[in-house]
């Protein structure tokens, strides 16, 4: 009995609670992916640098607060950061939609011709951001490390397997839920909420009815700059901010899309959730978990790791490919495409 | 607008810059500069042919160049006699039982025709294929990791000449753009792009963790050349009387011939691909391609077999662009598979097609020289610029020295704001394609 | 004068004009129906008196005032309500979202058209909260009417509201644009199923190659035996 305990108490620390602020951390990445494309209809290859550059913005006016002894310890400053960091990071995307893409829309340009547009953006961005902060590791977190620290919990269960719950983790899925509850909230109960999937649903008929398409693409945009920034600095909070790891990210937060369905913000939550946990169990050594549950002589020999974790990319990949061929408008799209 | 302003002064005005380069900075600099456009322009005509052909959208050109640069390795380097009594069979075995699966389950898809029933059994098929392959692979690996660690730790290669493992290069990028063809080539813009973006992610993965096959991020170096080496070349008589007979130094002198005997190689190569790109353009396969591109509807009306064209061009279009990978490790005599970068390695050559001109092979081409061109001198213009721009706040200013020491990553903003540019202004490239009817 | 009057409308798509200088017109009440054969001009006809395509000549009078410049947008401001062919409907949202959609550039409460809408179409009450794509072909075209019904027009314009519907829906959906247009609303509807349409018709007009072949009262043109040999299959 104890045996099973600790190998739960073990795999919720190793795998479910990281599993989960990664999730949470894609799926935010995927909302805005999918926001985008609702109502621009493109996939925007610059969105990494979205988010690079809000944590970014992040981590400045973080620095600034320290300098200022502004703290709201235990929780991390950056947390206060946030609100600037949105603004900012909206007002510079608006930025690139009035300069840039607005430009193609009038034009009714064709999907590929955005995503090149997208590619230059992209560029754009991913300069800056390396100009500005340089290419390297960034540290901004700060307050109390743990809520619950491995040594805590055994303490207080006996066991000998600890649960350690990082502060940041706590923070990244209470700020995903507020998000996504607010998101939800603004979709489906507000007036403008309601234009808005009126718009990604009929882009014809919304305008018949007096819908301001500029007003929609706006919005759309906003929000998926806010999106991004939240989940650009939840996860450089959560491990450490490098401009370059955003790239890396692109893959799975476009596979989450994709794999709930490209427009649909339920699909994108429940994809970024899927990657993660599917990510972090085909690449999580099973050895100890094992030892816990069964008897000596049945242990396996190696780490019973299915996968390196140098692969785990290849992970969001093949769920990826799988969805393309078997189910392409994804698990959560009524409309056919 | 006549057709020497439009395709020739361009290319003028590229080699003046070279000729500037070489006199105001340094001939070796000039040298290794065009040295890569020439490689560049390789990878740029192979997307190309997709984009600019087939409307083929590639972001995977990152995990081609690799490709290429792995066929250097496996071809070129030294055997490793005692990796291969260690650990070769047993690799040789899983890939055997790898690809018995493969064909097992191609056989067995074909069978059954219940589509649920299909998919399981695949599934079945190719995760027991999986399992049998890892109980001799794991063993095999480490035994060949084992192996002198420090110096080899891999298979090695077959020791032959180098040159031979450009056409090999082509040929695995091929091979790799053949499956990926198969599977992907059916879906929409984005989805391709993505899918694309994800397969050449997972083979520099695979590159950077497979040591047994090219010492993952221990790289191979030292790979040899298909020209003479610098200190060999300065015992040449021949060159000493080179060298008495120019201002320059035996040291600089040598970097420069080695420097424009690849220059020579690349030409020739360059100038082949050139040409049957060209040639096929021209024949009926290229107008009916470009048909396809432009009405895929009525082409398929027609009875064209669009997926099968779409096939080819992104098999011929990879594996050009495995040919400019093999030809670049091998001007860097060393494969380091972390160097590859999207950035680097896919988004810039497409910036390189879209500025020059997609559909235009001389297009793509001269976007190549000037982009990569532009890449490089960035770096030293935008510190000048900074440089002059923050003088103001002294030398002792920490954000001066902050921007100078990022300087370099400006050429990333340039990139882009030329790629957007050109998007906005001259959409059709700076040498557009030409009706040919 | 009738209330809607589109006049001598000259214009099409590029270089070619479709629309040859026909006239059609709705006076409040009253339901006006345009037939004729494929690639007559119907559909062009109601796109130019709605504003989706610019006139060379001609004008678009709406009551007193000429709404021939104005975009769509405006003229569903001055009381023009339009229901396209296909993609009529927002898939994804609720019936009841997509009537709140319809009336989206109203200002004041949308309460009580709702309620009118649901009084027409009790089914769409029935399903107020279900996405308006999983519907039958019928009541999808009901939630598309009930959408355009929103925005209280004073001119309804229906562009072949029965395609791809059963028979029987067909006659439901007749009977529901008689009760619209009795609450003084004018109709101009494009239709296939001519013969059924211009039973129920205050006036026909059969186009031909863009212009007005025979304008006259629906019984007297199902009565014209021109008329039924060339256009109504006898």
């Amino acid at each position: 009995m104890e045996g099973l305990l600790n190998a739960i108490v073990l795999i919720t620390n190793f795998a479910v609670v990281p599993g989960l602020a990664y999730g949470s951390q894609l799926a935010l990445g995927a909302l805005g992916v999918t926001l985008t494309f609702a109502v621009l209809r493109f996939s925007n290859f610059a969105h990494g640098e979205t988010m690079s550059f809000g944590a970014m913005v992040a981590i400045f006016v973080t620095w600034g607060l320290q300098a200022y002894g502004v703290s709201i310890d235990p929780l991390p400053t950056a947390l206060l950061a946030l609100p600037a960091a949105i603004i900012v990071t909206v007002l510079f995307v608006l930025g690139t939609d009035r300069l840039i893409y607005r430009f193609y829309r009038d034009k009714r340009s064709d999907q590929v011709v955005f995503i090149i547009v997208s590619i230059g953006v992209m560029f754009v961005m991913a300069g800056l951001i390396r100009f500005i902060i340089g290419p390297n590791d960034q540290i901004f977190t700060d307050g109390a490390r743990f809520l619950i620290s491995a040594r805590d919990f055994r303490d207080m269960t006996g066991l000998d397997e600890g649960l350690a719950i990082k502060t940041t983790q706590v923070i990244t899925l209470a700020t995903a839920a507020v998000c996504v509850l607010l998101l939800f909230w603004f979709l489906q109960k507000t007036r403008t909420g309601k234009s808005m999937r009126a718009y990604a649903d009929n882009e014809d008929l919304a305008t018949l009815s007096g819908i301001d398409a500029g007003r929609v693409v706006v919005i759309a945009w906003a929000l998926s700059a806010a999106l991004a920034t939240i989940a650009g600095t939840l996860y450089g909070l959560d491990k450490s901010y490098k401009p370059f790891v955003f790239q890396e990210l692109l893959l799975p937060i476009f596979a989450a899309a994709i794999v709930g369905g490209l427009g649909s913000p339920i699909g994108a939550i429940v994809g970024g959730y899927l990657i993660a946990f599917a990510e972090v169990f085909l690449t999580y050594a099973y050895k100890r978990f094992l030892g816990h549950i069964l008897p000596d002589s049945w242990m396996p020999d190696g780490l019973a790791q299915l996968l390196a974790t140098e692969y785990k990319f290849a992970v969001a990949f093949v769920i990826l490919v799988i969805t393309l061929l078997i189910r392409p408008t994804g698990l959560f799209n009524r409309r056919s495409t | 607008m006549t057709g020497f302003k439009r395709n020739v002064l361009p290319f003028l005005v590229f080699f003046v810059l070279i000729v500037l380069t070489g006199t105001l900075q340094s001939w070796s600099l000039a040298f290794s500069i065009l040295n890569l456009c020439l490689v560049s322009a390789v990878m740029a005509l192979g997307v190309n042919i997709q984009w600019g052909y087939a409307g083929l959208v590639n972001f995977g050109v990152m995990g081609f160049t690799a490709l290429g640069g792995l066929a250097v390795v496996l071809i070129a380097a030294d055997p490793v006699a005692a990796a291969w009594q260690a650990g070769g069979p047993g690799v040789l075995l899983a890939l055997l039982v790898i690809l018995a699966t493969v064909v097992i389950t191609l056989a067995v898809r074909r069978l059954i025709r219940h589509a649920a029933l299909r998919m399981i059994a695949t599934a079945v098929l190719v995760i027991a294929g999986l399992v049998t392959a890892s109980m001799v692979f794991g063993p095999s690996t480490e035994a060949i990791e084992g192996v002198n660690p420090s110096l080899a730790g891999y298979l090695g290669g077959l020791g032959l000449p180098v040159l031979l493992s450009w056409v090999v290069g082509g040929l695995f990028a091929a091979g790799a753009a053949f499956v990926i063809g198969k599977i992907a080539l059916g879906l929409r813009a984005d989805y391709l792009a993505i899918a694309t973006l994800g397969v050449s992610e997972i083979i520099i993965a695979v590159l950077m963790n497979e040591d047994w096959l090219a010492r993952g991020v221990k790289n191979v170096v030292g790979l040899p050349r298909p020209v003479p080496y610098e200190v060999a070349l300065r015992e040449e008589p021949w060159f000493r009387s080179l060298v008495d007979a120019l201002p320059l130094g035996s040291v600089e002198l040598s970097s420069l011939v080695v420097k424009g005997a690849y220059i020579g190689l690349f030409v020739v190569v360059l100038a082949i691909l050139l040409w049957l790109a060209e040639t096929a353009l021209r024949a009926p396969w290229g107008r009916m391609m470009r048909a396809v591109r432009d009405n895929e509807a009525a082409a398929n009306a027609m009875g064209k077999d669009v997926k099968r064209l779409h096939l080819l061009v992104f098999v011929l279009g990879s594996a050009v662009i495995g040919i400019a990978g093999a030809m670049m490790t091998t001007l860097d005599g060393q494969f380091t598979p972390s160097s590859y970068q999207p950035l680097r390695f896919t988004f810039l050559i497409w910036v390189m097609v879209i500025v020059g001109g997609s559909g235009n092979n001389w297009g793509s081409t001269l976007g190549a020289f000037i982009v990569w061109f532009t890449w490089v001198e960035a770096e030293p213009v935008g510190r000048m610029v900074i440089d002059h721009a923050t003088a103001w706040l002294g030398d002792d200013s920490s954000v001066r020295n902050h921007l100078l020491a990022n300087a370099a990553q400006m050429r990333l903003v340039v990139m882009g704001a030329v790629l957007l540019l050109v998007l906005r202004f001259s959409p059709r490239g700076l040498i557009p394609e030409t009706d040919r009817r | 004068m009738s209330f809607l009057k589109a006049e001598a409308m000259r214009g099409g798509y590029g270089n070619d004009d479709i629309l040859q200088g026909c006239t059609v017109e709705a006076d409040k009440g009253e339901i006006a129906v345009i037939v004729g054969p494929n690639g007559a001009g119907k559909s062009t006809a109601m796109k130019a008196v709605f504003g989706m395509l610019s006139l060379r000549e001609g004008r678009v009078l709406l009551g007193d005032t000429d709404v021939t410049r104005m975009k769509p947008t405006e003229r569903v401001r001055h009381g023009m309500s339009f229901v396209p062919q296909v993609r009529n409907v927002f898939p994804t949202l609720t019936v009841e979202e997509n009537l709140e959609m319809g009336g989206f550039i109203r200002e004041d409460d949308i309460k009580g058209t709702m309620d009118e809408v649901y009084a027409l179409f009790p089914i769409l009450a029935e399903k107020r909260r279900q996405p308006a794509g999983e519907l039958s072909g019928g009541q999808r075209q009901q939630v598309a009417v009930g959408r355009a019904l929103m925005t209280k027009p004073t001119v309804l314009m229906l562009d072949e509201p029965t395609a791809g519907v059963s028979p029987i829906v067909m006659d439901e959906l007749f009977d529901r644009i008689i009760e619209i247009a009795r609450t003084g609303i004018a109709i101009l509807m494009v239709e296939q199923n001519a013969k059924q349409a211009l039973e129920i018709a205050t006036h026909g007009y059969v186009l031909q190659h863009g212009q007005n072949a025979y304008t006259d009262t629906g019984e007297a043109l199902l009565a014209n035996p021109e008329v039924r040999r060339t256009f109504l299959g006898g």
